[in-house]
């Protein structure tokens, strides 16, 4: 447990030999934990005159906060959207595997299915704490079903639904209670929607964007009701087009509440989004880019058939299509994949490319205090990278709960 | 006194970082024996900070045995302020080196009795034995520590106010805004660090130039604080040439032709690894 156990007598872990992620800048410092926590080496110098119990060296690596995934929709064979027998146990194996990617917190992501599934599923995967088990879940992402049936992509059509009867109450009734819940992702363009937005962030959860054809307008009343996420940006919207920019359009609107940053997800796999694409829209709004890898239950397991939702995909090497189609169906490429594709995409600083995968989902989120950062009382979630990003070893709260084969002593 | 002119402010430091490696070195610290070292803050002695880190990280000098003592330190800023001296010594000395962090002394600026601090502070350095080597830089009033123009010769650890001349020249740490600089201060006394067996003042610049000119060409004057040290038996002043450019020319050559002497102190280096 984090800094509880009488974390003044917990033992001091100093990593040496590295640079840390902090104020957006790599720094030569060495990083200190204590119970899970980073740890201000200056104050326990000088309030508790201690040193460190234990040195690591980190052979001049990059040590960066880690990777936050707020939409991956399972992986290894496992289908968050799935009412299977062992909710449970596919996503602790998605959390343990996505460690190796450099993520420590994710939110599984269920994309539109019949109400039956929300209320077998929802309950089942409560917030939890990340460790050795694997990444800790921030809480669930349901993206889905009220959303545009023109812009459904790769939701099934016969499970869409609209709150224009009951607002708050139809959503309600279909995903049941919310405790778990931490974004949704809607069409604005929905009737009522701007009532079912103000009481969904009335309750702390964040509401995104997406699978919509609103036009600006909607899109900045629907921030103003409290909307603060796009779902990956470009797709299942509308294009941008000059006199109309859509929900795009949000990267740079001067109608937002003061203030107010508007966060955006986009898929750096080399498919989703065309490189230059994802370059202008970093270009346009750097602050808001939300690297995520909305996996699919593919992602990890090769070529081949697999099931996403209540349909089957088709994998062809790092993309995934509605079978039979030429609608992709999600990314299949790892977090580590998408950070490094973006900063090789972007040509953008090392630190942004880092940014964009763990201090900005946590600011989405709220959680920029305790996730996404290594400034002193954070929790201790952090990756270790060699220079070209690839994750050599991941550690949740202090703990190391992954490394690569090459650095195994 | 000695006088150690060096060509410019890397070579100065250098030297400075060698003699005070080679002190503890050749005084065998120990367990029931450590070496007790006064320490400055300001961008003079940064440059021989960095080499003492770097002896330490190649293994030539450990500060495990070690006490250090600060001259001063701001009253009323808090202590994780950046410019604290506190914060200067943890990031440009202490937490590059393997001290005991009870072995790093600095004056509390925010202690609750300001007096009894520095009355406890003197304790320290007389229950330590003394110090060994201090070393101290010079203001641009001439002064050693805080101790401003007008300090008393023989004053010990005790509060100050700084002078104008004092808070100009530190105004530029704190974004060149005036109302920002810390007025007071707490400092060893220049009676303390006359009690010090050996000290070492680090000069470096243009303008600590006519500083130096009044405190080693002039008389003892408690306007020119540092002058003091005329009246110590060991003081070791360390200078750029920039340093020296009040100082008669006859002065300048006279210690310039010592340097195979001065050189004698700092080479051979001596490192910890030779089983010392």
């Amino acid at each position: 447990m984090r800094g509880e156990q009488g974390a003044a007598g917990a033992r001091v872990l100093q990593f040496t030999n590295c640079r840390i992620l902090r104020g957006g800048k790599l720094l030569r410092e060495d990083l200190w934990v204590r119970g899970g926590r980073i740890l201000d080496p200056e104050k326990l110098f000088f309030e508790e005159r201690r040193v460190a119990d234990e040195r690591r060296d980190c052979g001049g690596r990059i040590l960066a906060p880690g990777f936050i995934d707020v939409q991956i929709n399972g992986g290894f064979g496992v289908d968050f959207s799935q009412a299977t027998e062992n909710v449970c146990s596919g996503v602790a194996l998605v959390a343990r595997r996505i460690l190796s990617h450099g993520v420590t917190s994710f939110c599984p992501t269920l994309v539109t299915s019949p109400p039956e599934v929300y209320h077998k599923v929802v309950p089942q995967i409560p917030v939890k704490s990340g460790g050795p088990h694997g990444a800790g879940v921030l809480g669930l992402h349901l993206e889905g079903p009220f959303i545009s049936r023109e812009k459904r992509g790769a939701h099934p059509e016969a499970h869409l639904r609209s709150f224009e009867a009951n607002a708050f109450q139809d959503l309600l009734a279909t995903y049941g209670p919310l405790d778990n819940v931490r974004i949704v992702t809607l069409a604005p363009e929905l009737g009522r929607s701007h009532e079912v937005i103000r009481e969904l962030t009335a309750r702390g959860i964040c509401v995104s964007l997406g699978h919509s054809v609103a036009d600006l307008r909607a899109a900045e009343d629907a921030v103003w009701s409290g909307a603060t996420f796009i779902t990956h940006l470009f797709n299942a919207m509308l294009p941008f087009h000059h006199r109309d920019p859509g929900i795009v359009g949000l990267l740079t609107s001067d109608r937002l509440p003061a203030g107010r940053c508007i966060f955006y997800g986009m898929i750096a796999d080399g498919t989703h989004t065309n490189p230059a694409a994802l370059r202008i829209a970093h270009r346009a709004h750097p602050q808001g880019l939300v690297l995520v890898t909305d996996a699919i239950p593919a992602l990890g397991l090769g070529n081949g058939r697999h099931t996403l939702g209540q349909q089957e995909v088709e994998v062809d090497g790092l993309t995934a299509y509605v079978a039979g189609t030429k609608t992709l169906s999600g990314s299949i490429a790892p977090m580590d994949v998408c950070v490094r594709h973006f900063l090789q995409a972007t040509g953008c600083s090392v630190e942004s490319a880092l940014e964009a995968a763990s201090l900005h989902p946590a600011q989405l989120l709220g959680l920029e205090k305790s996730k996404g950062t290594l400034d002193f009382g954070a929790d201790a979630d952090f990756v270790v990278l060699d220079d070209s990003l690839h994750v050599q070893a991941t550690y949740i709260s202090g703990e190391l709960v992954w490394q690569a084969e090459a650095a195994r002593q | 006194m000695r006088l150690v002119i060096l060509d410019n402010y890397d070579l100065a430091s250098e030297w400075a970082a060698k003699y005070i490696c080679n002190r503890i070195i050749q005084f065998k610290p120990g367990q029931d024996r450590y070496f007790t070292l006064g320490l400055p803050t300001g961008s003079t002695p940064l440059g021989c900070y960095k080499k003492l880190i770097e002896y330490h990280k190649n293994g030539h000098l450990s500060f495990k045995y070690v006490k250090t003592f600060n001259m001063d330190e701001y009253v009323g800023l808090p202590r994780n302020h950046p410019e604290s001296y506190h914060s200067y010594m943890w990031n440009n000395f202490f937490k590059h080196i393997d001290i005991d962090p009870n072995n790093a002394h600095i004056l509390d600026g925010n202690a609750a009795d300001l007096q009894a601090e520095c009355d406890a502070f003197e304790k320290k350095i007389k229950e330590a034995g003394g110090i060994d080597l201090f070393v101290g830089g010079i203001g641009p009033d001439g002064h050693i520590a805080f101790n401003e123009p007008g300090s008393s010769l023989v004053s010990r650890t005790r509060l100050k106010t700084l002078a104008m001349d004092t808070i100009l020249a530190n105004a530029k740490y704190f974004d060149g805004d005036l109302t920002k600089v810390p007025t007071m201060a707490l400092t060893v006394g220049v009676g303390t660090v006359m009690d010090a067996r050996e000290v070492m003042i680090l000069i470096t610049g243009a303008h600590k130039a006519f500083a130096l000119y009044k405190a080693i060409e002039e008389g003892v004057n408690h306007m020119w604080t540092v002058s003091a040290f005329q009246q110590h038996p060991r003081t070791i002043f360390v200078c750029d040439e920039d340093a020296t450019l009040e100082l008669r020319v006859k002065t300048v050559k006279y210690f310039k032709g010592l340097m195979h002497v001065h050189n004698k102190l700092v080479d051979p280096l001596f490192s910890m690894k030779d089983g010392n």
